[in-house]
């Protein structure tokens, strides 16, 4: 508990020193410091409804942030979020447009079931080559990126778009993921009282976002209370150790990037499903990488990388508002690495402080 | 214990902090007021999304509007950008660019006081929708017909961004164009799949020179960039696009391909405040009409306007004189011909949008 | 005791409370200058929170030190450099890819302008060298020497900083028989050199051997200071401990029922490739300890991984109660029963990030009732580290706490009984006591010894040749992965088997 409270308490210090240090950039730009975070902070968490949408923001990342976490835990470092978030969302999309006269709920299943998939087969790949050839899963999982864009942009969109768009055909409704606006439509959960509160014009969270967080529950659960948890930890803290309990680590190695893949690809399947409601060019945006330091801010916990993507989630949405208000678009860029960079930097610093602290402790 | 202290101190300085920027409130106005949100790529592209960024201005200084400006960084930034504007009362909201389209259609009826302009995709049935689109075939083919005049090796060379229709209207325009002063022109054409990557530009103008082509157009946005970069490592030459881009790389770029998009920025905006933007309708700019064009084959006025803002010096202002004495200026009269056919109709250009590619 | 003014270094009163534990509790440190100083305890009495405080590593809470009469207080280890003392640590700081010079001199370097006198460097390197005689190649790089030659290159790292008091923190730990005795010889010529020494051990033979007085921690307390040659070892021990300690192993008559494990012709290669056991073949019966003697590195490790599955197998047969288990996984051989105390606790025997209680489950995790089909029951795991903690003595605040926050003989502990509470019918145990006080080693020496009268087969590896000579009730020596001669318990001579451990007995094995 104390030590929730003290990561929790870094990660606050540390954006309030990328804030105070991001005031010299605004004021640079001519701006005003107080109207850009006033902009930063009415765009984020100002509205019950850009709250919302900062969760709609966060929803990849948080993601992307687990697909790099669980690896991590057993001693990988999965570069590969971008092209599993890709494959993910290209599946989804796919199975969205083509499949035809499929009931609702089935066909969001099918969808999300072959994102899953797919971005499970993105993360088998370079686990296997790492378990039984000994190729370095950075390595790996880069060059998977690129062969992901390419066979899903390059060569996927090309034959199946129709007109301008960099995009396949819009999903069928029928493979849409539900809109938290659309919850007032719905028959018994409409009629329920607080409901209204999500009838907002311009809500864009959809339902991925509880698929997050019943995987940041699933992974808690997964890392800490079974067997595959454990050995997954094992492997990851000491790798003899493990070989020496009887634990594969090869298959460990193979399963945390399949869950991984699998995780990147929900990702996808949201962007697809949810806020797309197609594959396109660009989707991926980045979110696999930026779930790298979403990861790094969580301390690779399930629950510490929600919120560390709900604060990056904060950082793109709030950005949008400091455009509005005349920040330029480079200022937002600059201070939203800015907190990349001091969360990372104050890592070091809260590293040191225990190291001192250590100094008045047992061995 | 140290540490408890300082998140104390941290999350009180947020109370304070939130607290303090409650007094910044947004001033409202009763001027008109326009919204613009930029294409992926954003500005500094040096063609596209600059020029709609000049027209905004020039309605700033002449019009005297105010306007709000997002740069989107994803995709995902469209929607909550064009309906933020939107829904904070602006009374004209700007969409740079196709990828747009889907947003449009999404936000535009839930706002029907509010006046939309979309630079680059025709909509229809939209009652507060004006597309502005461009026939950007027309200036191309005449810049096509310029490459085939100019090249030794009878071979030229396009690149494309994304490969799409609005993109394989230009690619059209110039195979059109060339082949109608040669049919018999090597055309060489790619596609870099992006607006902004300059390097992909680069590789790509690479092996169509490798190709043998020595007149390279583009229509990439700011892909383009990397294509000057090859063009003057190869001491070939090049075609810009959209605005004058000849003194980008002085003696290079013979001529530009020229799409007012700061004109049609500019006139959306005076028509929407005077209440006449033909809303629900497409407004085509082309030839005829100076929407689409090239750039003066002979002299050097537009580029002297370059040297007066000293984006270049003298040097490079006489390399642009020289270029066009020497390799446009013999041609310019048959390009004048071709451009009065096209606008009389004598010549036909295939819109490749509609028809597909046919290389 | 003697005249006050002849110490060198004066430590009195120190105490040291961290959150829970008095580590040092007023404890006194005298020692005189020139001299061999002991200080030995059981892991966790103190000794080396006390040399931490010396080091400047730590801050005392009370106490005052003196150093050459003036009061100091340190603050950290550059002001102690600078004063004249230093320490080789357990585990030592150099390194791996820099040669012993550059590690030597890293930190102060000698310089001519702005770069560094390589020449000069070396040139010093080898004179402090040859006059402590400590033999060194200057230009070999740390991970192309033995443990050995790295620890002379701390050694002569903290002599070129001018030190005048030397502090070991259980230099013999990680050394052979024949380099334990080269360190003595190096200690005897620093002493000669007019150098203090302080020697943190609990080898109570060491410490008879080497040192010229000796101060006795326990509990945090400094339970008393004597000369070396008034004691015996039994002595020193019960000091330590606080009772009175058995140094033989008090056990009865094997009872060897029938043969349960056989090695056939056995042959592992090691990583590099090269064939590090090379024929081995023995048999173990129920209820009897058969011991492997020899010096390390001689295919020990190689063998042991390849009989837990650990270790694939290049050639020969393992066959325990009849089954072939020579392709078999590492479950599968922990699934049959098969217990493995390995020799390397930090790097193979314990996740040491894990709590104590997901470290008493290791290998054991899928089985019921520590999981049922994927699912930890935490509190069957609790309850089993629990138990097993009161049974066998380890000692600790939690079952919580993080395996690394345990001493060395309690992390050893732990093992051991995690291994044998599975109710092992082969036990295989590598090093068992290595790295552990007295307490711990007569309580595991002792364990073992009961394992065996309940039936159980052992195979016993160490490096220690007391300890397989006193447990064992036949014993083999292994040179060069060849087991070269065995033995019966009573025909066993420590002065043969001395021999054939370093190869000199190669001929009378093929002789006879």
């Amino acid at each position: 508990m104390i030590n929730i409270l003290i990561e929790l308490g870094f990660a606050l210090f540390s954006i309030v020193i990328a804030l105070l240090v991001g005031i010299a950039f605004i004021l640079l730009a001519g701006e005003s410091p107080l109207d850009a975070y006033h902009a930063l902070y009415i765009g984020s968490i100002g509205s019950w409804r850009e709250f919302l949408n900062t969760l709609w923001r966060a929803t990849p990342l948080i993601f992307t942030g687990f697909a790099l976490a669980l690896p991590f835990k057993a001693g990988l470092f999965n570069i590969g979020g971008e092209g599993q978030l890709l494959v993910g969302g290209f599946a989804a999309g796919f199975v969205g447009f083509y499949f035809t006269g499929i009931p609702g709920g089935l066909h969001v299943a099918l969808a999300i079931i072959a994102a899953i998939a797919a971005g499970a087969l993105w993360g088998l790949i370079p686990g296997i080559l790492k378990a039984y050839k000994g190729a370095h899963e950075v390595i790996t999982t880069i060059m998977l990126n690129y062969i992901a864009i390419q066979l899903t942009i390059r060569y996927g969109i090309e034959r199946y778009r129709i007109g301008g768009r960099q995009a396949l055909p819009t999903i069928q409704d029928s493979a849409k993921l539900l809109r938290f606006n659309d919850l007032a439509e719905l028959p018994v959960v409409g009629s329920l009282p607080f409901i209204e509160a999500f009838a907002l014009p311009g809500l864009r969270l959809h339902f991925n976002f509880i698929l997050a967080l019943l995987a940041a529950l699933f992974l808690w659960y997964l890392l800490w209370k079974t067997t595959t948890g454990y050995e997954l930890r094992a492997v990851g803290f000491n790798a003899s150790a493990a070989e020496y309990g009887g634990i594969s680590s090869k298959k460990t190695i193979i399963l945390s990037m399949v869950i991984a893949g699998a995780l990147a690809g929900l990702a996808g399947a949201g962007e697809a499903l949810g806020t797309h409601h197609t594959f396109m060019s660009g989707m991926d945006a980045g979110l696999g990488f930026t779930g790298i330091a979403v990861a790094l801010l969580g301390r690779n916990h399930p629950f510490g990388i929600v919120a560390a993507g709900i604060l990056f989630g904060a950082l793109s949405q709030g950005g949008l508002e400091m455009q509005f208000v005349g920040i330029p678009s480079e200022i937002v860029t600059i201070i939203q690495a800015l907190v990349i960079f001091f969360v990372a930097g104050l890592q070091m610093l809260k590293w040191f402080l225990l190291k001192q602290r250590e100094k008045g402790e047992a061995e | 214990m140290r540490t408890k202290v300082i998140s104390l101190i941290v999350v009180f300085s947020f109370l304070v902090v939130g607290a303090l920027a409650g007094f910044a409130q947004p001033v409202e106005a009763d001027t008109f007021r326009v919204g613009i949100v930029y294409s992926e790529g954003g500005l500094g592209d040096l063609s596209f999304n600059d020029l709609a960024q000049a027209g905004l201005m020039r309605a700033v200084d002449e019009l005297g509007i105010e306007y709000g400006a997002i740069e989107p960084d994803s995709p995902a930034d469209f929607n909550p950008a064009l309906r933020r504007f939107a829904e904070r009362g602006f009374d004209m909201v700007i969409a740079v660019g196709f990828l747009q389209a889907e947003e449009v259609i999404e936000i535009a009826p839930e706002y029907p006081n509010v006046q939309f302009a979309h630079i680059d995709q025709a909509h229809e049935d939209l009652d507060n929708v004006t597309g502005l689109i461009f026939a950007e075939h027309e200036g191309s083919f005449l810049v096509g017909a310029l490459a085939a005049l100019v090249s030794e090796t009878g071979t030229v060379g396009f690149v494309g961004g994304i490969d799409s229709p609005l993109i394989n209207r230009f690619e059209g325009g110039f195979v059109q164009g060339a082949r109608y002063i040669d049919e018999d022109i090597q055309i060489e054409s790619a596609y870099a799949d992006s607006f902004n990557d300059p390097s992909r530009g680069r590789e790509i103008a690479l092996s169509h020179m490798d190709n043998g082509a020595d007149v390279i157009y583009h229509a990439a946005g700011a892909t383009g960039t990397g294509v000057f970069e090859a063009v003057e490592e190869e001491d070939q030459l090049a075609i810009g696009v959209d605005t004058n881009q000849n003194h980008l790389y002085p003696g290079h770029i013979i001529a530009s391909m020229l799409k007012v998009v700061d004109v049609a920025v500019f006139t959306a905006i005076e028509d929407a405040m005077a209440g006449e933007l033909p809303l629900g309708e497409n407004v085509v700019y082309g030839l005829a009409d100076g929407g689409t064009g090239i750039t003066s084959l002979t002299d050097v006025d537009e580029e002297q306007l370059a040297y007066e803002e000293g984006l270049i010096d003298e040097d490079e202002l006489e390399k642009i004189r020289e270029l066009k004495d020497r390799v446009t200026a013999p041609h310019a009269e048959r390009i004048e011909e071709i451009k009065q056919m096209i606008i009389d109709g004598e010549i036909e250009i295939d819109d490749w949008s509609e028809t597909g590619r046919q290389l | 005791m003697a005249e006050e003014n002849n110490y060198l270094l004066e430590m009195r009163g120190i105490t040291k409370i961290f959150p829970g534990v008095k580590a040092n509790d007023n404890i006194d440190l005298l020692v005189k200058k020139g001299e061999i100083h002991a200080l030995v305890g059981e892991n966790g009495a103190g000794k080396t929170t006390l040399m931490k405080i010396l080091y400047g590593l730590y801050d005392s809470d009370q106490g005052e030190i003196y150093f050459a009469g003036n009061k100091i207080r340190m603050t950290d280890p550059q002001q102690a450099i600078n004063l004249g003392i230093g320490m080789v640590h357990q585990h030592f700081k150099l390194i791996d890819t820099l040669t012993v010079t550059e590690n030597i001199i890293l930190g102060s370097e000698p310089r001519q302008g702005v770069a560094i006198n390589y020449r000069e460097a070396r040139r010093q390197v080898e004179e402090i060298s040859n006059k402590y005689n400590l033999k060194v190649d200057p230009d070999a790089k740390i991970q192309d020497i033995s443990v050995g030659m790295q620890q002379r290159v701390e050694i002569i790292k903290i002599l070129y900083r001018g030190a005048d008091l030397l502090i070991f923190d259980e230099p013999t730990a990680v050394l052979t028989p024949q380099e334990i005795d080269e360190l003595f010889e190096i200690f005897n010529s620093l002493q000669e050199q007019g150098k203090t020494i302080i020697f943190i051990t609990h080898k109570l033979r060491e410490v008879k051997a080497i040192s010229d007085r000796i101060t006795v921690l326990r509990d945090g307390k400094s339970v008393d200071s004597v000369n070396t040659e008034e004691v015996t070892e039994k002595d020193v021990a019960e000091l330590m401990v606080g009772r009175e300690v058995l140094f033989r192993v008090d056990k009865g008559e094997a009872k060897p029922g029938e043969s349960v494990f056989q090695v056939e012709n056995l042959q592992v290669k090691d990583n590099r490739g090269i064939m590090t056991v090379n024929g081995i073949s023995f048999e173990i019966s129920k209820g009897e300890i058969f011991g492997i003697a020899g010096v390390e590195g001689n295919g020990q490790t190689e063998l042991v991984e390849a009989l837990t599955g650990l270790r694939q197998i290049a050639g020969g047969r393992v066959y325990y109660k009849g089954e072939d288990i020579t392709e078999l996984s590492a479950r599968e051989i922990k699934d049959r029963h098969i217990g493995h105390i390995p020799e390397d606790r930090l790097r193979r025997g314990l996740v040491t990030q894990f709590s104590l209680s997901e470290n008493f489950i290791l290998g054991f995790h899928h089985q019921e009732p520590y999981s049922k089909n994927i699912f930890m029951n935490y509190k069957a795991i609790d309850q089993h580290a629990q138990s097993l903690i009161q049974d066998f003595d380890v000692r600790t605040s939690s079952h919580q706490i993080l395996a690394s926050k345990l001493s060395g003989g309690n992390q050893q502990k732990l093992i051991i009984a995690r291994e044998f509470r599975q109710d092992p019918e082969l036990l295989i145990a590598a090093q068992p006591t290595r790295g552990v006080d007295v307490g711990s080693i007569e309580f595991i020496h002792s364990q073992l010894i009961k394992k065996r009268d309940e039936g159980t087969a052992i195979l016993l590896v160490s490096a220690e040749l007391s300890e397989v000579m006193s447990l064992s009730d036949r014993l083999g020596v292994i040179y060069e992965g060849e087991i070269v001669k065995t033995f019966a318990a009573d025909e066993a001579d420590e002065r043969e088997i001395g021999r054939l451990m370093t190869g000199s007995g190669k001929e009378v094995k093929t002789g006879e």
